[in-house]
């Protein structure tokens, strides 16, 4: 194979989490039947004129905070010119030469070694609408188009890498670590299964040592991280195969086939656009004040590096277990909540990592939507270590009903029966009972075999329902069988 | 009783001499026997209007929320939407377009209880300066059939001029509503740039236009500019200062006020009838006690190239959405969509309209921006300081509003530089974005001249001042 | 001055006869010939004005407001089918 080193870039859109739509009062949202969330604004009625979401330039400049951006001073929206059924006024406003933030990083990490990615610009946009095709699943071949403006003009951040990237597996790790980052400040869902976070991937080879870039394409509609990642592989590949039989790469746009887990390229003629960018006329500059920048600032809370830093140093947490709970930004502070009232958090992350995280996976729910509150689970571990229940119990009866909904632990346990048997009385009578009903292992014990002590511990424990205390029944059974 | 301005129909209104309905029955008389002539409509709204001038009549009655201008009959320029009424811009591309919203200046306009009596020709999408560009019909000039009234909004002035409205609303990208005030011999202000909320005007150059009263009189402009103002949460252009009362500057004394004579708009091109009438003015303003001086804007030599770059640009990207997909005409010969596109608009949009199109469009195209749209805006700068300059030394500035008197229809129709030119005493107050107003000043063989007062920004008080100042010295406004 | 009128008219999807290409040709390079006149200027210093009036930071609060009329939105469309415009065949 040539002596190549590879080039990528990722231009990823987000779309913002707020409310309502980028310049209009519609729901942002788009589950909902074609054309219900839909204004003279965003059909582009004429006459009618957008007024920016103060919160959509929020979550940006918030994106911008957290990925080490300098936003700029002013920033200007333009008007990207060019046809398309899905974009009502035929024009999508977006932000050309004056974005509201640019030159940041984000450090991403592959098999130990840390690296720096840079990000050339954050910018603001509307999203287009979407076209339902007809007559095949697809544009190619179709009869006619369907429009639903629904999505038209929601509100959509473009975050721009630097050509920073040298294999398939960083471009997945950096778009992982960005969508955990977005995800976790809070400024979109980041699922690119969902398309609530798209990828699009510039990307080219060079012989090494060469300073200029070699020619690029174009990588679409990759649905997965892993498409990412499979996406550029191929690409990376045929790249080296063409380039390798002495042909020459044309810069194009090329589709990603989930498929045949190969790029192809669009057969049409590449009509060179121009989209006649001008400054947008019914907007005026965003000019971020200081006190906003830092109002905002607030806003972002601790970044999981250094929250993941921490639960390792202050909390004793693994790194495993660190890791697995920061990537997810609901338990994270789920933990942290817990430990405000109750001060083990080693002990919640293993049952967080460990039981909850088994326990939602087979009855197959999220943790995103977790019926469990951080106080259940303290009250729920300090019965525990207060003797009442067993961590059995806890494990198998107790933490399934709280996770299903039920408010409350003391009312499980009434319910089921489920205090833990430490009265003395009732497991020495039990334990009496199991000693004269197996005399044979009795025997066994009786002649040195100690590890026969773990067979009538379960036994209690199995006619106790697992009710009994093991370290009480322990000591009773040691003492009935010295007799 | 049509013949009289808004602030004598209140007087009658609010004393019960005449009521709504018979004002607005009177008006769609007059309208029924002149309008075969002038055309100055494109859509009537009677049965609407009635309902109108009957609930008009219960305010006036209870006198509850009784304003100025509840109860009279006013024309709004058919570039502004009204909910569930059609809303055509002239143009075939909306001719079956009935907007489901009505413009801010209509929602205020309603809400002072005003009769809107319909819709107004102009030129197609307000490009032009004699409404001949409209896509659907001629207006002729009221004082003189043969010629055109000015435009582009020209249906509005026609319909003032004619007693076919009491008000009208125009809209002003480059001298719309001056430029046919001037030839219709009745009064039009183009408000500062941010002064009257767009929301609803189908805009043709964002950046440079702007809603404005047609009247009568001084004193009518100031009343109908009075409902027009204020600051709307949906333009985000518009701008949030207080609105002053504008009838409070309708006084005589205009001693010592500073006007500025423009040396560029009174030399080379203005016509012999239109500068004479222009000095007769400003004498007039000396004799009241002003102080004159002469003024000079070097940059208004670039104004005209400067507005036929930015404005088309600007229209180019404001009517690519009229492409047949969600509103209006949809050519019916498309198999594919870009036929489908490409068809719509070429039977949808007058020449004019394309060739704006694609005038806007070659100067925001890659390799043309900067030596055209760019180099544009910043000549925009410079003539936008030459105003600065001017008015903090003057109060006012003045000037002819048009080069000529109204001219014959079809006399510039295949001339469109000839045509362009004309506009070179509005045009740069449109881009400076400063407000000027338009009054009777003269008459050149029976037809209408028209001086143009600019002021400051959200300074509309000194030039409604200046104004009333010289109609109440002289008869032009009174001239039929 | 010759505009490339074919292209131009391209990238404004505006269908023009031949007689119109042939006129639009002359008259815009007519007026683009007149506003040669500002190469006279030296603006290299000059910062562009896009507004008149200057202003900054106009925002709206993230609200949703309903729309009460999506009806007469829909029914302004030339063809609609399950609630959607129709568009004819996407040839890219």
């Amino acid at each position: 194979m040539s002596k190549h080193e590879t080039i990528i870039g990722l231009e990823v859109h987000a779309q913002l989490k707020t409310s309502s739509k980028m310049f209009c009062g519609c729901a942002n949202n788009f589950g909902d039947p074609p054309n219900t969330n839909i204004c003279p604004v965003c059909t582009g009625q004429p006459g009618t004129l957008p007024v920016i979401n103060k919160k959509a330039i929020e979550l940006a400049i918030k994106t911008a905070l957290a990925t080490n951006c300098k936003i700029n001073e002013r920033s200007v929206f333009a008007r990207k010119n060019y046809f398309y059924p899905d974009l009502p006024k035929d024009f999508q406003i977006s932000q050309f030469d004056l974005p509201l933030a640019e030159h940041g990083f984000l450090e991403i990490e592959v098999d130990g070694n840390k690296k720096r990615i840079g990000i050339t610009r954050i910018h603001l946009e509307e999203d287009a609408g979407k076209l339902v095709h007809k007559g095949a699943d697809r544009i190619m071949g179709s009869d006619y188009s369907l429009a639903d403006y629904n999505r038209a003009a929601t509100p959509l951040m473009e975050i721009v890498s630097e050509p920073d990237i040298r294999t398939p597996e960083e471009a997945k790790a950096y778009m992982e670590k960005l969508a955990h980052l977005l995800e976790y400040i809070g400024v979109c869902d980041a699922k690119m299964e969902e398309g609530s976070l798209r990828c699009d991937a510039n990307i080219s080879i060079r012989p090494v040592g060469q300073k200029e870039f070699g020619t690029k394409t174009e990588i679409k509609n990759m649905n997965s991280f892993k498409a990412v990642m499979k996406a550029l592989k191929a690409e990376e590949l045929r790249h080296r195969e063409v380039i390798d039989e002495g042909g020459t790469i044309i810069q194009e746009t090329r589709f990603y086939s989930e498929e045949t887990e190969k790029t192809k390229g669009m057969r049409t003629k590449e009509f060179s656009h121009d989209y006649r960018y001008f400054p947008e006329p019914d907007l005026v500059p965003i000019a971020p004040t200081k006190e906003w920048i830092e109002e905002i600032r607030k806003t972002v809370g601790e970044l999981p590096d250094k929250k993941e830093n921490r639960f390792i140093k202050d909390y004793g947490i693994s790194e495993t277990d660190a890791f697995f709970i920061v990537s997810n930004s609901k338990m994270a502070t789920f933990l942290e909540e817990t430990t405000k009232s109750y001060n083990n958090p080693k002990a919640i992350a293993n049952w967080l990592v460990g039981e909850i995280t088994a326990c939602l996976k087979e009855s197959k729910m999220t943790f995103d939507n977790i019926a469990l509150s951080p106080n259940q689970l303290a009250e729920m571990l300090a019965l525990i270590d207060n003797g009442v229940l067993s961590r059995k119990v806890a494990k198998e009866i107790v933490l399934p009903e709280l996770l299903k909904g039920s408010n409350s632990i003391q009312g499980i346990i009434k319910e089921k029966g489920l205090t833990q048997i430490s009265d003395e009385g009732e497991l020495v009578s039990i334990a009496q009972d199991i000693i004269r009903n197996n005399p044979k292992q009795v025997e066994q014990f009786k002649s040195g075999k100690e590890a026969v002590l773990m067979f009538f511990v379960g036994q209690v424990m199995k006619a106790t329902k697992g009710r009994a205390n093991p370290d009480a029944v322990q000591k009773i059974l040691k003492e009935a069988l010295k007799k | 009783m049509i013949d009289k301005t808004a602030h004598e129909l209140h007087d009658l209104l609010i004393k019960k001499k005449i009521s709504s309905v018979e004002l607005a029955e009177k008006v769609f008389l007059r309208i029924e026997s002149v309008e075969p002539q002038i055309k100055a409509y494109i859509t009537l709204t009677k049965d609407e209007a009635i309902k109108q001038a009957e609930a008009a009549d219960k305010r006036l009655k209870e006198n509850k929320n009784v304003t100025l201008l509840t109860g009279i009959p006013i024309a709004v320029k058919d570039n502004m939407c009204t909910k569930g009424i059609l809303t055509t811009c002239a143009s075939k591309i909306l001719a079956n377009y009935i907007a489901p919203y009505d413009a801010t200046v209509v929602t205020k306009l309603k809400e002072a209880g005003s009769v809107i009596i319909g819709k107004t020709n102009l030129d197609e999408f307000a490009m032009g300066s004699s409404t001949e560009n409209s896509g659907l019909q001629i207006t002729k000039n009221p004082r003189d059939l043969e010629r055109v009234p000015g435009g582009s909004s020209g249906g509005s002035a026609a319909a003032v001029a004619a007693n076919e409205a009491i008000l009208a609303t125009g809209s002003d990208t480059g001298g719309s509503i001056r430029q046919p005030a001037s030839f219709c011999g009745i009064v039009g202000l183009k408000p500062t740039y941010g002064r009257v909320s767009r929301y609803g005007l189908v805009a043709f150059a964002s950046s440079l236009d702007q809603i404005g009263p047609l009247a009568k009189d001084v004193t009518d402009a100031a009343i109908l500019l009075q409902v027009m103002a204020g600051y709307d949460p949906k333009d985000s252009t518009s701008v949030n200062v207080p609105v002053p009362d504008y009838q409070k500057s309708l006084t005589t004394n205009i001693k010592g006020l500073k006007v500025g004579v423009i040396k560029e708009l009174m030399g080379e091109g203005i016509s012999a009838d239109v500068k004479s009438a222009i000095k007769s003015a400003i004498k007039k303003y000396e004799e009241l006690g002003a102080v004159i001086s002469e003024v000079s804007l070097p940059s208004f030599e670039y104004a005209v190239s400067t507005y036929y770059l930015i404005a088309p640009a600007e229209a180019s990207s404001n009517l690519a959405r009229f492409d047949g997909v969600k509103y209006g005409h949809r050519s019916q010969e498309a198999k594919d969509l870009i036929t489908m596109y490409y068809n719509t608009r070429r039977e949808g949009f007058g020449a004019e309209v394309k060739r704006r199109i694609i005038l806007g469009t070659y100067a925001l195209s890659a390799g043309y921006y900067d030596a055209y749209y760019l180099k544009a805006l910043k000549v925009r700068t410079l003539i936008k300081q030459d105003f600065e300059k001017a008015l903090s030394n003057c109060d006012v500035l003045v000037s002819p509003t048009s080069p000529t008197v109204a001219f014959k229809i079809g006399e510039k129709a295949n001339d469109p530089l000839s045509m362009y030119l004309s506009d070179i005493a509005t045009i740069p107050v449109n881009l400076a974005g400063i407000p000027a107003i338009s009054i009777p000043c003269g008459n050149a063989n029976n037809l209408p001249i028209g001086l143009q007062i600019m002021g400051k920004a959200f300074d509309e008080e000194t030039i409604l001042k200046a104004a009333y100042a010289f109609e109440q010295n002289t008869d032009w406004h009174l001239k039929k | 001055m010759e505009i490339n009128i074919e292209h131009v008219a391209h990238l404004a999807r505006l269908g023009l006869s031949d007689e119109e290409k042939k006129t639009f040709s002359k008259q815009l390079g007519n007026i683009l010939q007149y506003a040669e006149n500002l190469n006279k200027l030296d603006i290299s210093d000059i910062s562009p004005t896009s507004h008149a009036i200057l202003m900054e930071n106009v925002m709206r609060d993230d609200k949703v407001e309903k729309c009460q009329d999506i009806e007469s939105i829909m029914k302004n469309g030339p063809e609609i089918e399950e609630n959607m415009f129709k568009v004819p065949r996407i040839m890219e």
